[in-house]
């Protein structure tokens, strides 16, 4: 089935108690290499039909207008599969 | 005078909040969230909760509900809208408030009596306090980190638009240590602490007269039917 992929991360300055819980698991187990974990989201939108540049455009807007939040998150990657 | 309360899948503290208002003297007004009909009410409370199972982000979904683009529509116009934790959320999810809440820095959910300062007294929900005014209100959330921009966060301050900011303890990680917000034209205030959860003697916080007789949560509802009788 075609889908749109849209990946989105808590910005990058912004603490990320989520993954910061990960890293410390990661470290408490074992992992001293992995120095930090980052968690983000993706989201899949599918069709059933082929996507068209014109749903390409849409799930741009889409993105940044209801699937993430400026104010928290960055849309990191809109991909179609 | 007629208060609306919008309930969402998920919302948890509408009744409370009805209560509250009858409390204070209004007339509580049941709304649905997939209704635009706001039924003419006079103000409304998004109430506290997890609409929508808080998925995508904390009041993301609820802030594209029908009633809430109505909501929207008329606090633009100078409806009164308090949104109390998710409804708080709520709020920002739809640009009627600036910022974002995220996860509480320490990743726990948290359950206390919380001591705020009143900052701003020239706002619909907060009229009756007095400017600096200590009050005790419940708090209950996982996501209540106030974040905004540098620039966001220095407009904010210097507009005076904090209107509570927690004392104490900030139990959650917020900047500037802001527990409240309202709009330019203080009509629309959010804010993660519950003030439904104080307002009658027997069931709020404790305090230094009696155990659970705090009723700091009341002069908002109060404060509300004042501003609606004087416009």
């Amino acid at each position: 089935m075609p889908k749109i992929i849209v990946e989105i991360m808590p910005k990058q300055d912004l603490l990320d108690p989520q993954g910061k819980a990960v890293a410390n698991a990661l470290h408490r187990s074992g992992h001293p290499e992995i120095v930090n974990a980052r968690i983000g989201k993706r989201i899949e939108l599918h069709f059933d039909r082929d996507i068209t540049s014109e749903d390409m455009a849409n799930a741009e807007k889409l993105a940044s207008s209801f699937l993430s939040n400026d104010v928290i998150e960055d849309v990191v990657a809109i991909t179609k599969e | 005078m007629k208060i609306g309360v919008i309930t969402y899948p998920g919302t948890l503290d509408d009744r409370d909040a009805q209560r509250a208002i009858r409390l204070a003297g209004g007339t509580p007004v049941p709304l649905w969230h997939a209704d635009q009909d706001l039924k003419k009410v006079d103000a409304v409370v998004l109430p506290g909760g997890f609409s929508y199972g808080d998925y995508l982000r904390c009041g993301a979904i609820a802030a594209k509900a029908p009633a809430t683009q109505e909501v929207v529509r008329l606090a633009k116009q100078g409806l009164p809208v308090l949104g109390i934790c998710n409804g708080f959320q709520v709020l920002v999810e739809s640009h009627l408030l600036p910022g974002g809440l995220i996860r509480n820095e320490h990743q726990h959910f948290i359950c206390r009596d919380q001591k705020l300062r009143v900052e701003n007294t020239n706002t619909a929900w907060t009229n009756l306090f007095e400017q600096d005014q200590e009050i005790t209100i419940p708090l209950k959330n996982g996501e209540g980190g106030y974040i905004a921009s540098p620039d966001t966060l220095k407009m904010l301050e210097a507009e005076n638009r904090v209107v509570f900011r927690y004392l104490d303890v900030n139990p959650n990680g917020s900047m500037n240590d802001i527990a409240g917000l309202t709009n330019e034209r203080g009509n629309v205030v959010g804010l993660m602490p519950h003030p439904e959860h104080a307002v009658e003697p027997g069931f709020g916080p404790d305090t230094d007269i009696a155990m659970r007789s705090g009723i700091d949560g009341l002069k908002f509802f109060q404060s509300v039917l004042k501003a609606l009788v004087n416009s």
